[in-house]
């Protein structure tokens, strides 16, 4: 077998290298400009590279490279106990890791059929929201920073330290958070961070009222984005768009809504949705989300149902330390859950959340030993970031710039 | 036409026939049954066009591979979505290892080009149709399929690492 894939292989390589040449032969005779934009360019905020073909600033077409930080993370996901795949989850887009890490614990709750209490529910939604409002405000500030206006981005960047700190409180990291567990979480709310959610609430609102009003009437920006690498409403579904790209199409699908997971159902919140799907469109999408999450977090907040903070899962969920030392069933199930040496049943499930940039889905499959079988991530940022050559085809250099910060595209994402 | 599994399921039998559309069940409350990769094309097309279905999302493709299954190793997973009527279902191609060849999807769906580049650089599968079949996330000169069960993730033969509590 090894060797038939071989030859077809390089068969196939040779026969796309061929015409590889033979294009980009073709274009120098018309005197276009071959253009390297990446792997490492700072206004591409990541690794990412397109090889361009430039007539005058005029992109003629673009040949998308990556895969520069692919990790494997679905092949070491092979050989993991469930619980230390979490971690694997936080870097895929780390913009808003708790969502990640969230949306891997709730499929691996509905494999085991982990019913999970209410205020470990209302827990996850207010860090989930905190996280979305963190991923939105980096992508409007960045695309703040491409069109010319630093200071914004530093003004809310202040606001990001502030819902790190809360991480902080809650879990004890920042960036890459491995927070919660397959169960609920690994601590209740402390006062502290009930105090900073709260303080949080009060202070933002102002703040982002501030950055909207320096972007969103601002010439220079409304002629430097509207217009600029749109698509439409069918071609976005046609890539497999989904999140804020696809709702600024004016595709009011959001998985928050459509199904409903960790009591979504139970708040007020409205989905803003674009007309166009340009820059703009996304723009003004992902400010209004944000207001809708500090909505859903106000609600969750003043609403926290009394409760469990995890549920009771025995031989999923770590016992509390002090019962590891006095009692024998919790030492056996503690070392027999840091050990990896629970097994899962038998199970085939997809669970999806809506993460930062659309839907997060999780396909695992459990062949009732203590790994995955197989565990496939469904990440938005790859599925929608192969239609950018399409929207930024005909239009010029710097509108390809800034159509790429406003798709979101977080490399550890796109690579996983 | 309400859309339950049951509906859609006895509708594409009539249509498809019980031959191509078998091993229907249903894990996680999506269904999932089990087709050939000669009629997968259609069978996607057909959803597409249905006026009562309008499956016209694709979520996700991913590759599955079962060593122990002989003459259906491979598994090509297909997950669609109609957004209109919030109805999910799964389709499942098994292929032999030898002759992991199927038809490319990029016709109907474009976003299916990346996701068959990825399902080509890690299982191998050949998707004939393919506008640009090469690898995605590995680079170029790779010789082998990595998310195939016989690469190990670790070198098994190393003796430095055993330990029999860590189930190494």
């Amino acid at each position: 077998m090894a060797t038939d894939n071989k030859t077809a292989d390089t068969d196939q390589l040779q026969e796309f290298r061929d015409n590889r040449d033979l294009k980009l032969q073709d274009k120098k005779n018309e005197n276009l400009t071959t253009l390297n934009l990446g792997p490492t360019h700072p206004a591409t905020h990541g690794i990412f590279q397109n090889i361009l073909q430039m007539d005058g600033e005029v992109i003629m077409d673009a040949v998308p490279t990556i895969g520069y930080i692919h990790r494997a993370f679905e092949k070491i996901a092979e050989r993991r106990p469930f619980y230390q795949i979490t971690p694997l989850t936080d870097r895929m887009n780390y913009c808003s890791s708790p969502i990640n890490n969230m949306g891997y614990h709730m499929t691996v709750e509905k494999l085991l059929g982990i019913e999970i209490p209410k205020r470990a529910q209302y827990i996850r939604v207010i860090m989930m929201e905190l996280a979305r409002i963190s991923d939105h405000l980096i992508c409007n500030s960045i695309l703040g920073v491409d069109s010319g206006a630093f200071t914004g981005f530093l003004y809310v960047m202040q606001e990001r330290e502030h819902i790190y700190d809360i991480y902080e409180e809650v879990c004890g990291a920042r960036l890459t958070t491995n927070m919660g567990r397959i169960g609920g979480m690994e601590r209740d709310l402390s006062p502290k961070a009930l105090h900073l959610i709260g303080e949080f609430l009060k202070r933002f609102p102002k703040v982002w009222a501030e950055f909207e009003k320096m972007l969103t009437r601002n010439r220079i920006f409304i002629d430097r984005t509207v217009g600029v690498g749109a698509i439409s409403a069918e071609r976005a579904l046609n890539y497999g768009f989904t999140g804020p790209n696809l709702r600024a199409t004016g595709v009011d699908y959001d998985v928050r809504v459509m199904n409903p997971y960790s009591s979504y159902e139970d708040f007020e919140f409205e989905i803003p949705v674009g007309e166009k799907g340009d820059t703009y469109d996304r723009f003004l999408v992902r400010n209004e989300e944000v207001w809708q999450s500090l909505k859903i977090i106000e609600q969750a907040y003043k609403n926290l149902p009394e409760g469990s903070y995890h549920a009771d899962a025995p031989h999923y969920y770590l016992p509390p330390k002090q019962e590891v030392y006095t009692s024998m069933e919790a030492l056996i199930y503690h070392f027999k859950i840091v050990m990896g040496e629970i097994d899962a049943p038998k199970g085939e499930v997809y669970h999806s959340v809506e993460g930062g940039n659309g839907e997060l889905g999780f396909y695992l499959i459990s062949d009732g030993g203590r790994t995955p079988y197989r565990l496939h991530f469904r990440r938005p940022c790859f599925i929608y970031y192969q239609a950018y050559t399409e929207m930024i085809k005909g239009g010029q250099l710097a509108d390809a710039i800034l159509t790429l910060s406003s798709l979101n595209v977080i490399a550890g994402e796109l690579d996983a | 036409m309400e859309l339950t599994n049951e509906n859609v399921l006895g509708k594409l039998i009539a249509q498809f026939g019980e031959e191509n559309i078998r091993d229907a069940y249903n894990p996680d409350g999506i269904m999932t049954f089990t087709t050939n990769r000669e009629n997968i094309i259609a069978l996607i097309q057909y959803l597409y066009d249905d006026k009562d279905l309008q499956v016209q999302f694709l979520t996700t493709m991913a590759g599955i591979h079962f060593p122990d299954h002989k003459g259906m190793e491979l598994c090509m997973m297909y997950q669609l979505h109609s957004l209109r009527h919030n109805f999910r279902l799964r389709i499942k191609v098994f292929t032999p290892a030898e002759d992991p060849i199927l038809p490319t999807l990029t016709n109907i769906y474009a976003t299916a080009n990346w996701m068959e580049r990825e399902a080509y650089d890690f299982y191998g599968f050949i998707f004939t149709g393919h506008p640009n079949l090469i690898r995605i996330l590995n680079i170029e000169e790779m010789e082998y399929h990595p998310m195939l069960k016989q690469y190990p993730l670790e070198d098994q033969t190393r003796e430095d690492k055993i330990d029999t509590y860590f189930g190494r």
